[in-house]
């Protein structure tokens, strides 16, 4: 029967992948060019759907991985039982089309603006790092002030996404790396799980009134909220968000 | 409110549903638990999404919140476990 439904009032729309970088062995980043895009926020996510030759879809969020202004990136960690991720991250080629659906999202975001001149604390599991790395990259566009500590809690050094740049540092942003499983010989920063003494030494004082956004996978993100609120940072301070084993936000 | 379980997804991984089923930013909404009376973002909120679809639920005492099931390419929506939604 011919469908006479009424567009969706956020559409799907047909982006161009404009380029591919790797970023680690299973982590991979698509720009895009999208025709109707209405422009994004540091933080915002997109939806990506697949259809199958035999119909079937499957849809996933990522978040975006690039700053307001610059073209439309997401960043994506292959999952080898993945319906999804094997293909953005192995098969797709610039000049392929995407079917996506986005901005989305007005929680976890940093604008940048006035009432964000407070200290942030960024803390990523994993690829967490994404949306937190759309903040940063953000902050420099803007040229923003703001001091800025990013925790980054990953398995090993090659785990690392965005490396050259997170190791560049800009003004007043510092990086610091726990590494959980494997540290290289003569590591002398973390290489534990972000336990309640991590956050203790890294966060910063309550009294600065920071804003911390922490993003990775749902056990990080509750351990690592209920140790901020704990230390006394007001939940409404500590802005949260998880993604599952099936994709990212 | 209680802590999730791993895999337990919150309310910003249905962004984007919810801006096609209300036509305006939803995360940021805030709801009133029907059951408890906790009020929570939507970013806030637990949500479960087995294969026929998304079930929220609140933090506080687990009550169902929100429905969302796809059928024929129509979306059904249950919002009786709210209270409110604004």
């Amino acid at each position: 029967m011919a469908g006479t439904a009424v567009r969706g009032r956020l559409t799907w729309q047909t982006a161009t992948v404009s380029a591919v970088m790797d970023e680690t062995s299973a982590v991979r980043t698509l720009s895009f060019e999208v025709p109707d895009w209405a422009g994004h926020r540091a933080g915002q996510h997109l939806d990506i759907r697949l259809t199958a030759d035999d119909g079937y879809r499957a849809e996933r969020s990522y978040s975006i991985a690039s700053a307001p202004g610059e073209p439309v990136a997401i960043t994506v960690e292959r999952l080898d039982d993945g319906e999804v991720s094997p293909y953005l991250t192995q098969d797709v080629q610039p000049g392929d089309e995407i079917e996506l659906r986005g901005p989305i999202g007005g929680y976890f975001v940093w604008d940048g603006g006035a009432s964000d001149s407070v200290p942030l604390l960024l803390l990523a599991g994993g690829s967490g790092v994404v949306p937190l790395r759309a903040m940063l990259r953000h902050r420099s566009r803007v040229g923003s002030s703001v001091p800025v500590r990013l925790l980054y809690s990953v398995r090993s050094l090659p785990d690392v996404i965005y490396r050259p740049e997170l190791s560049a540092e800009p003004d007043g942003v510092q990086v610091i790396y726990t590494l959980t499983r494997q540290q290289p010989p003569g590591w002398t920063g973390y290489a534990r799980r972000v336990d309640p003494a991590m956050i203790g030494e890294v966060a910063w004082p309550v009294a600065q009134a920071p804003l911390a956004y922490v993003c990775g996978p749902t056990n990080f993100v509750e351990g690592v909220a209920a140790d901020l609120v704990a230390l006394g940072y007001p939940p409404q301070r500590v802005k949260t968000e998880r993604f599952g084993a099936t994709g990212t936000p | 409110m209680r802590p999730l379980e791993d895999g337990v997804l919150d309310g910003n991984a249905i962004g984007g549903l919810l801006l096609e089923v209300f036509g305006t930013e939803m995360t940021v909404a805030t709801g009133t638990c029907g059951s408890c009376g906790m009020t929570a973002q939507v970013a806030e909120m637990a949500v479960y999404q087995p294969k026929l679809g998304t079930v929220v639920r609140c933090r506080k005492c687990d009550n169902v919140l929100m429905v969302f099931v796809e059928v024929r390419g129509v979306t059904c929506v249950d919002l009786w476990g709210l209270a409110q939604l604004a």
